[in-house]
């Protein structure tokens, strides 16, 4: 069926193929990267609409790290904030037909690797070096091989959730318009696209949170 | 008389749909995560942000075995290793 693989694009002028994968994150970067530029150059003390929408976000990142990390740890914010916007347009870029980067298993598998690496380093971090291999040998010394296996369940079952919710829906919304075209896909849209995607984002980046403190404490 | 390539595809969309199956047992975990927010809103309204927080974080663990469900499914139709 068509629109439901990863396509490749050949880039005009250079010699080159690219996947519709990292096509589609660059759009999501430029229009972020726009946005910032433009939020930071309208700067003012009494905010515009622009503004106000931009600090809503800054503070609803800062009150989700001190809910669930505690208010020592607002230095996670930024990382949450970014890991945030980047997934909620990535899932959401369905809506103006452009195929979900998140239903990439690459993109979603490097996503959860920085999850995995930010753990093990703010594990080492936080326990010191005996006291993090000393938390493998925990509750008992046999369980060793348990909780190795456990570790590396994290990043793959962080990523596969994410791939296969997008995956999913991409596939059921080309079935869809393939049996209905207008506006039955409207309804697919708002559960599929906007609904799960904005569900997962929140999932995946709170449970990257909680993996964290876990790790931490 | 059928090939073995197609009995092979054959195998696989039965296979397919059979993996499938494991949607049960996500649907059962998120619906009883469901009720318990439920009941657990209705006994304490006021701590609702929490329970809801809680109960989608659940919900969404509790879904990951469908998920690999769909993601074995997926690739028995799609990217089918045997053939």
């Amino acid at each position: 069926m068509e629109g439901i693989g990863i396509d490749t694009i050949s880039l005009p002028l250079v010699d080159y193929e690219v996947t519709n994968t990292i096509f589609n994150i660059w759009i999501i970067m430029a229009f972020l990267v726009v946005m910032a530029v433009v939020v930071r150059v309208k700067l003012t003390r009494v905010p515009g609409k622009l503004q106000l929408v931009a600090e809503m976000v800054v503070e609803g990142s800062q009150w989700l790290v001190d809910n669930t990390m505690g208010e020592d740890k607002r230095g996670f914010a930024p990382y949450t904030m970014t890991l945030a916007l980047f997934l909620v347009f990535a899932n959401l870029s369905g809506l103006v037909a452009l195929r979900q980067p998140t239903a990439d298993l690459n993109v979603t598998f490097a996503l959860a690797l920085i999850t995995f690496f930010l753990v093990h380093y703010h594990g080492l971090k936080a326990k010191g070096g005996l006291g993090y291999l000393k938390s493998y040998f925990e509750p008992l010394a046999f369980m060793f091989p348990i909780n190795v296996v456990s570790e590396i369940a994290l990043p793959v079952s962080l990523s596969f959730r994410l791939f296969g919710n997008m995956l999913g829906s991409v596939i059921i919304m080309a079935l869809l318009y393939s049996f209905a075209p207008v506006i039955i896909p409207l309804i697919g849209h708002a559960y599929f696209d906007i609904f799960a995607g904005l569900i997962q984002t929140f999932i995946f980046v709170m449970l990257t949170l909680t993996f964290i403190t876990l790790k931490m404490e | 008389m059928i090939s073995g390539e197609e009995l092979i595809n054959a195998a696989s969309a039965l296979g397919a749909g059979a993996a499938m199956i494991a949607g049960i047992g996500a649907g059962i975990g998120q619906g009883f995560a469901a009720g318990k927010g439920a009941e657990a809103v209705g006994r304490q309204p006021e701590a609702q942000g929490v329970v809801i927080r809680t109960m989608l974080l659940g919900a969404a663990v509790a879904e990951t075995t469908g998920i690999y469900a769909l993601v074995i499914a997926l690739l028995l139709l799609f990217a089918n290793p045997l053939t």
